[in-house]
């Protein structure tokens, strides 16, 4: 076993050593043979024939005796690996378009499965985080809307289903005290939290039911990140103290560095609920802006614990009170905690994982298709090998190490192609979107590429060896048999139409989200949007300030920036539209107190300083805008929206009619007055139909908003503003956080994020295809050309001109396309119902659409065909005979 | 070429070679004498089926090989058996011995 090592290595390393003991060996068996011959009476001449007619062919005895150590086997490798490198390197055309094919194929499906995976397949980084549920209230179109804290304090009382459940409420609150203010993303929990999650602080300790009282002590636990980013990682915070909002909080815990709270996952600290216990109608617990999530018993399951909810829902108890907007008379509605999640992203990340596909199957193709036809420019090399001897087996052996080799330089480079691209996508992904900080290259997905390109190279690479070990090899060595050739050109044929259909339909997916986009940018969003600046101005620690105080300071912060040079006008705002922001409130009207009205029965409610709907170029329509008299004492003012009045109103004018909004609607505060209706604004994405809203005067409302919208109307570029008016705003307090800031233009193309980031994808992908397509297309006409140049030839002796000649090339290669693209169109117009819900504006059959994406692919395969049938054109009718 | 003579049976020109050294070391073209002479002309052994078998057998650790001085003063390769090839041989023959009596006891059934 040794000694065959030993003499394997022996061999490998000095290869002429054991060449010329081998020969030595052979020479000395003929010598002996001679002398022997020559005693028996032959001629020195006649013996020496004789011994080497009888050794055979010594040249393969000697092969033979070489070949019979293990070592031989590793020398041929490393020979077929230098052979395969030549060849490779020879034909650097083929090479490089191979293996970046490859690239593109493996790259972009690797990224693509990488990105989307952890978003949205794998499990939710907590124990048992299957049997985790978020629970929504319904509106009276049926849409979630999100529950009150009253509502979980119902649901927590009466229901059966759940371990543990707890609510949570978003929370900005400004950290100070330390370098910058900041605005630090925020949760108030309650309790159980992180239990019901099931995972505690890694350092110091989680909430107690205590602490989630009202009135009771301020504690916070911090993310990992945040105490890395701003207390130097130090954990020796924990038991100390932090300024959020002006007060101070006491740091109990900080979460463990992989946790994520996946409904916010922005969030840096948390902080205990302290919500009233049965509050009444008109405090904040009644509001919509609550999220519960809840950890299922064991045993009970989704439907199980749904089943129970509509009990509950349907039949009230005198003990839990609801007010009108929160009597779940709709229902409420339990779904998994991954799937609510993920909700938003789904569609798109799923028309998306399509394209990556189809944009692999494309590389497929284009990679058969190119060792297609080098296997066609190569038949005569190989029948040239046979005939000198090759073996069937060793040919294909030697396909093999070629198209291994090209797998591996496309592998390597597709895994740099998607390692970039999980970077692009992570920085072009939506915000909020779930899990993003988990995305890496997935290595299975890799392994999955790089496989089934391998797989396909490596099978149709075969296919010239076999016919090569198969064929004749006399008429292989003499010419190119033309049956053989008619078989792989239609083989050609075949994997082009494919490809041109295939990245049709890439293309018209692109194409229907490109005109989708450009469509909804069209929509007026309902203000004058150029020239305008927005920020957010955090009254941090203005909790302990009565109301005139935080109002007189959003009077002073105006006054300040209206006398920046540049600036014409400046209003605030409690939530400014394409922001993000969604404030809502549920209302009544004198009129018709039983009237619902909308999606979810709500109306966007802007608290607004008087000059905000000029400041924005927003429409009166009719009556008056708010004006400096619309004051604390005074009756209520409000401005509706169009679209608030026709569908409360009707017909009837709506000026002067009562209405009550939020925590007024209950009756316990005075009605307020319509004094005036506005245009309708588009307050979430340009494509919203919910324009219901409603404008008071921020002196007017129940309590002071301590977050606020700077706009600011410039007489220039809006962005060159920012410096002086940021110092505007910190010349009256340099402790509040701006938070925020961007041009409203800016804002309004950031607002379809989801869209946008479909588009960007599938644009990449379908160019990616269109240039693959056209490299396919390219090279089966070549190879037509090339096996026709003899036919070429004989017309142009016969007369063909060369405009004939390329008339008919090119006729060849639109011919391929058209059936691709008639193919491709059923194709498309099958699978864009996974595009729907992204359409904006233009119908799954959009004519313009197609018939742009055609006329596109069309020009690039004609220009495709066009080099091959110039050459065609040039081929000399004199050359070509004589040659063959 | 002699009628009477015939390929070695196949599968058993290992063995042949293991025995003919087991006599004495020789070298390729000494071995395929001997084989012949033994075998009184039946077996004729091919020269580079011989070649690429000592080439195998050395491999496998049951000869060993040297450069030395023929009989008529000429390098040869002499092949000798190792301990291991001994061992080889006698499984060997024990195996061919049994195939063989079982083989003809078959024969003698059948007539």
């Amino acid at each position: 076993m040794l000694r065959a090592l030993r003499r394997g290595v022996a061999a490998l390393l000095f290869p002429a050593r054991a060449d010329r003991q081998a020969d030595a060996e052979v020479r000395h068996f003929v010598d002996q043979r001679v002398r022997e011959l020559m005693r028996d009476g032959l001629s020195h001449a006649d013996a020496r024939r004789q011994a080497t007619i009888e050794i055979g062919n010594v040249t393969a005895t000697r092969e033979e005796v070489r070949a019979s150590g293990w070592e031989h086997s590793t020398d041929l490798l490393i020979g077929d690996t230098r052979y395969a490198l030549r060849r490779l390197r020879r034909d650097p055309v083929f090479t490089i378009v191979a293996s970046v094919t490859l690239a593109i194929g493996i790259g972009a499906a690797t990224a693509i499965f990488s990105a989307v995976n952890p978003v949205l397949f794998r499990a939710l980084p907590y124990p048992g985080g299957e049997r985790l549920v978020t629970i929504a209230d319904r509106g009276p179109a049926g849409a979630t809307v999100e529950p009150t804290y009253g509502s979980y304090e119902e649901l927590l009382g009466r229901s059966r289903s759940f371990e543990l459940l707890s609510a949570t409420d978003t929370w900005r609150p400004a950290l100070t005290g330390t370098d910058e203010p900041e605005r630090l993303a925020g949760q108030r929990v309650t309790a159980e939290f992180f239990r019901t999650l099931g995972v505690m602080p890694a350092v110091g300790r989680a909430f107690d039911t205590a602490e989630d009282l009202p009135g009771a002590a301020r504690v916070v636990v911090l993310s990992d990140r945040l105490l890395q980013r701003r207390f130097g990682g130090d954990a020796s915070l924990v038991g100390g103290w932090i300024t959020l909002g002006g007060e101070p909080f006491r740091v109990i815990g900080v979460m463990p560095k992989a946790f994520v709270d996946v409904l916010a996952p922005a969030t840096d600290v948390w902080a205990p609920m302290q919500a009233a216990r049965r509050a009444p109608p008109n405090s904040r617990e009644w509001g919509h802006h609550y999220r519960i999530v809840g950890r299922l018993r064991p045993g009970v399951d989704l439907e199980a614990a749904q089943r129970d909810l509509d009990v509950i829902a349907s039949n009230g108890r005198v003990e839990f009170p609801r007010p009108a907007w929160a009597s779940l008379q709709n229902g409420v509605l339990a779904r998994g905690l991954l799937e609510d999640v993920t909700a938003g992203a789904r569609p798109s990340l799923i028309a998306i994982i399509g394209a990556a596909a189809v944009l692999l199957l494309i590389a497929c193709v284009n990679v058969a298709n190119l060792l297609l036809a080098r296997s066609g420019r190569r038949r005569t090399e190989f029948a040239l090998r046979a005939a000198l001897g090759a073996g069937g087996t060793r040919l294909v052996r030697q396909l093999l190490t070629e198209s291994v080799i090209l797998a591996f330089i496309g592998g390597v480079m597709g895994f740099a192609v998607a390692q970039a691209g999980v970077g692009v996508l992570v920085a072009l992904s939506p915000p909020g979107l779930p899990r993003v900080e988990s995305i890496r290259v997935d290595g299975a997905a890799f392994a999955f590429g790089l496989l089934v390109t391998t797989v396909v190279g490596v099978g149709v690479g075969l296919l010239p060896a076999l016919s090569a070990s198969r064929a004749d090899v006399r008429s292989g060595v003499q010419s190119t048999s033309r049956t053989a050739t008619g078989g792989r050109s239609a083989a050609g044929a075949v994997l082009v139409v494919s490809e041109v259909a295939l990245a049709l339909m890439l293309l018209v997916g692109a194409g229907l989200l490109l005109r989708s986009l450009d469509r909804l940018f069209s929509e007026a969003p309902g203000f004058n949007a150029p020239r305008l600046l927005t920020m957010q101005v955090v009254n941090a620690g203005s909790e302990g300030q009565g109301n005139e105080e935080q109002l007189l300071y959003y009077e002073q912060v105006l006054t300040a920036v209206r006398g920046v040079p540049g600036v014409t006008d400046a209003a605030f705002t409690s939530q400014l539209p394409m922001s993000g922001d969604i404030d809502g409130f549920g209302f009544v009207s004198a009129a018709f107190p039983e009237r619902q009205v909308g999606e979810d029965g709500s109306a966007s409610r802007y608290a607004v300083t008087a000059d905000y709907v000029r400041v924005m170029g927003i429409p009166l329509l009719r009556g008056r805008l708010l004006n400096a008299s619309d004051n604390a004492g005074a009756t209520q003012a409000i401005l509706i929206s169009e679209s608030l009045a026709s569908s409360v109103f009707g017909q009837r004018d709506p000026l002067g009619q009562r209405m009550r909004f939020g925590p007024d609607a209950d009756g316990t505060r005075p009605w307020g007055t319509v004094v005036g209706v506005v245009g309708n604004v588009k307050q979430q994405w340009l494509g919203s139909n919910a324009t219901n809203a409603f404008y008071v005067s921020a002196a007017q409302w129940r309590w002071v908003d301590a977050v606020r919208s700077l706009v600011v109307r410039t007489s220039g570029d809006p962005a060159a503003m920012t410096a002086p008016v940021v110092r505007a705003v910190w010349s009256v307090n340099r402790n509040k956080p701006i938070t925020r800031i961007a041009t409203m233009e800016d804002m309004i193309a950031r607002s379809a994020p989801t869209r946008r980031f479909a588009s960007v994808v599938y644009s990449a992908f379908a160019i990616a295809a269109l240039l693959l397509a056209a490299v396919g297309l390219y090279g089966v006409i070549s190879a037509r050309v090339a096996e026709r140049t003899r036919e070429i030839g004989i017309r142009t002796a016969l007369g063909a001109t060369r405009h004939d000649i390329v008339r008919g090339v090119l006729a060849n290669g639109l011919l391929l396309t058209g059936t691709g693209v008639v193919i491709g169109a059923a194709g498309a117009s099958a699978t864009s119902r996974l595009l729907e819900t992204l359409l904006y504006g233009v119908t799954r059959a959009d004519p313009t659409t197609y018939a742009a994406v055609i006329g596109l692919l069309g020009g690039v395969a004609a220009l495709a065909c066009w080099a091959p049938a110039r050459r065609a054109a040039a081929v000399d009718p004199a050359i070509t005979l004589r040659s063959d | 070429m002699d009628a009477q003579s015939t390929d070695v049976v196949p599968g058993t020109l290992d063995m042949l070679i293991l025995k003919t050294l087991s006599l004495a070391p020789l070298h390729a073209f000494g071995i395929a004498r001997r084989v012949e002479q033994i075998s009184r002309g039946v077996f004729k052994v091919n020269a580079g089926s011989l070649l690429v078998a000592l080439q195998r057998l050395e491999r496998a650790g049951w000869l060993d090989a040297e450069w030395r001085e023929t009989e008529n003063n000429r390098q040869g390769r002499f092949y000798s058996l190792t301990r291991a090839g001994r061992k080889q041989l006698e499984l060997e023959t024990a195996a061919w011995e049994r195939r063989v009596s079982a083989m003809s006891r078959l024969l003698r059934a059948e007539a």
